[in-house]
């Protein structure tokens, strides 16, 4: 008696909580006006459309390496699996040219595909749903403008159960729900423009902000850093003054990190100098101003008290300074002074670095390891590089090199390990 | 009333000289000015391809000093679209735009520089006799053209994009033909090296491979200037 009693009261429980959560996932959804045919594109739209899929750097997922324009196919691993981005070019079969624009908006606002489907949010709608309804029918104007592409959405591969729609559901029932971009009035109208680049289409969030075990990033810590999946790569907090905070940069340092790639304090390296070439190096001056306004008001954290840097040993030091000889300080100066060309900085001090310095040292160990080069754009067309010095040394000495670099020239900043060199190689 | 133009200009060499002289203090110490040059931004190749371009003897990397423009240009596009595969060099070149990819080509084909000696010494004489009727005859009965009729009679390649075949170890080049066989490394079709590499046996291929390596490299080898037409293949980086 006692237990129907509680599985009936479980069982309204669960209901109650399906029904819950079917509500969460398509409330704020509007009504699907219109068809494919019924959307007329200006060629203002087109051109707008064509800007604002730059901004949003649309192509970085859905064009694959060599492959067609915005045909998709590219994957994107994550730590629940594999995410295949999806075709949007107007192919009738295959792409988005069955879609309707109320389609294409629900999609970037809500996060539902046009069958219905639930979308992974590594597509980042949970930034994308602030995107102004004008801006999504750009976009689509502009994609539908595209050659169409017949080439079949590959299936994602995620373990179970992140594969199921349920689960994909629950996640959105906890972690997303639909915004728009409110003005904050106190603010100036470049200032909102800037918030809106960044936050929404700009989706900076997506690598600049701490992930939880669910893999949602956390609104309350906007912007302060995150290590993006299994790239190795640490996207430093642009909210604080240790990592990447620009509060005190000069705003042209600002405007030329993410129009050349190349700043007197930094130059874009990894995935950030995937960002300038493919995305901020065109925008205009005016947007570029006002994602600078906003990125330099962002409050900045406190320096934490990092863990006081253990002394090297001796022997260790020794060793650390004869491996910069050997092979850092032909570019970057006897003593991490860094280097200049007639342009300005060619080579980054390493005194006082933030990259190196850095709490996680998975950058520097990767800059190390790999080299690089800064894109190449219009302001910085012919870039100097770094070797990869993974092929040269081991493990140890890099842990070693590394170690030296954090506590020389009166940078302070933990020890790295053979075993931390190893994980982020 | 304005001061004379003569009376502003002596303050002002005054402080243009105090202040070269302050700068020049200051570099004292320094380290000269970066330079401008090609040289200095490729530094980061010759952590593998070697100074200059010039892998070393017993490396697994290709030289690619002297190697025709049009040739590492298709090799620098096709790392960063995918139709070639080594993750430092995509990542190298995948945010550089066409321009700055045909001035690094222009720049490595320009080099003249001394070859190695060959890596190959000591193969077996069937080997080697094998490996040289592959390069300078072919195989006609399997479909495999010579290696001479495209790369040139002294295999020195033929610009403007028919890279030359010695001076490279023996390593790379077995890679490059067990690339083509797989599908990891292709060029823009019609893929006439893919073609040739699945005509080849393993055999072949070691033995082509061998023969190669072993040969001495002249001082100076330039890259043919034309080549008989038509190829005995299509090949899409050949127009």
């Amino acid at each position: 008696m006692r237990a129907s009693r509680v599985a009936a009261l479980l069982a309204v429980l669960l209901l109650a909580a399906a029904v819950l959560v079917g509500w969460l996932n398509v409330r704020g959804e509007e009504p699907l006006a219109g068809d494919a045919a019924s959307f007329v594109a200006t060629p203002e739209q087109v051109a707008r459309g064509a800007y604002l899929a730059r901004a949003g750097n649309c192509a970085a997922c859905h064009t694959d390496r060599g492959g067609a324009a915005y045909a998709g196919g590219k994957g994107i691993a994550t730590p629940f699996g594999t995410v295949f981005a999806s075709n949007l070019t107007p192919d009738a079969r295959t792409g988005i040219g069955g879609w309707s624009a109320a389609q294409f908006w629900r999609a970037l606002h809500n996060g539902r595909s046009a069958d219905g489907r639930l979308l992974y949010p590594a597509f980042p709608y949970p930034n994308f749903t602030e995107i102004t309804r004008p801006d999504a029918d750009a976009l689509f104007a502009f994609l539908r403008s595209q050659v169409p592409v017949a080439q079949v959405n590959r299936s994602h591969e995620l373990r179970f159960p992140y594969g199921l729609q349920a689960s994909l559901a629950v996640w959105r029932a906890l972690f997303f729900s639909p915004g728009v971009y409110e003005p904050v009035v106190e603010r100036s109208v470049q200032w909102n423009r800037g918030a809106y680049l960044v936050r929404a289409l700009g989706h900076c969030a997506a690598c600049h902000s701490p992930r939880n075990a669910f893999g949602a990033t956390r609104e309350s810590l906007e912007l302060s850093g995150g290590l993006i999946p299994l790239q190795n790569w640490y996207a430093p907090s642009l909210a604080s003054s240790a990592e990447a905070g620009v509060a005190d940069w000069p705003a042209a340092d600002v405007a030329a990190l993410l129009q050349t790639g190349l700043a007197p304090r930094g130059a874009a390296l990894g995935p950030m100098a995937e960002v300038v070439f493919r995305s901020t190096q065109y925008l205009s001056n005016a947007d570029i101003a006002a994602m600078t306004e906003f990125l330099k008001s962002l409050p900045q954290t406190p320096p934490h008290a990092a863990a006081p840097a253990a002394a090297m040993a001796p022997q260790v030091r020794v060793h650390g300074e004869a491996l910069y000889k050997d092979h850092c300080a032909a570019c970057h100066g006897a003593n991490g002074e860094g280097a200049s060309g007639p342009d300005g900085v060619v080579y980054a001090p390493l005194a006082g670095n933030r990259k190196v310095l850095l709490d996680t040292p998975a950058n520097l160990i990767h800059i190390i390891v790999n080299g690089g080069f800064p894109p190449s754009t219009p302001g910085d067309p012919r870039p100097y590089g770094m070797p990869p010095f993974g092929p040269s040394l081991k493990d140890d000495e890099i842990a070693v090199l590394a170690s030296y670099l954090r506590s020389a020239w009166g940078n302070a900043a933990p020890a790295v390990s053979a075993l931390d060199v190893l994980e982020a190689r | 009333m304005t001061a004379p133009p003569s009376l502003l200009r002596l303050p002002l060499r005054v402080a243009t000289a105090l202040a070269s002289a302050a700068m020049s203090a200051a570099m004292a110490g320094a380290p000269p000015p970066v330079p401008d040059t090609m040289a200095q931004r490729m530094q980061p190749c010759s952590a593998c391809h070697g100074k200059e371009g010039r892998a070393t003897q017993q490396g697994f990397f290709p030289r690619i000093a002297g190697k025709p423009a049009g040739y590492l240009y298709n090799q620098l596009d096709n790392f960063r679209s995918g139709r070639r595969a080594y993750p430092t060099m995509t990542y190298f070149v995948e945010q550089m735009s066409d321009d700055y990819l045909r001035e690094i080509a222009a720049y490595f084909a320009s080099l003249d520089l001394p070859y190695a000696p060959p890596q190959t010494v000591g193969a077996p004489a069937d080997e080697i006799a094998r490996g040289e009727a592959l390069v300078r005859q072919g195989d006609a009965a399997h479909g495999i053209p010579a290696c001479t009729q495209c790369h040139g009679a002294e295999m020195t390649g033929v610009l403007p994009a028919i890279p030359g075949l010695l001076g490279l170890p023996r390593g790379y080049l077995v890679e490059q033909f067990g690339a083509w066989r797989t599908g990891q490394r292709k060029a823009l079709a019609p893929d006439c090296m893919a073609q040739v590499a699945t005509a080849l046996t393993p055999a072949d291929i070691t033995a082509v491979a061998t023969w190669l390596s072993a040969q001495p490299v002249a001082v100076g080898p330039a890259a043919a200037g034309t080549l008989a037409r038509p190829l005995p293949l299509a090949c899409g980086s050949v127009p």
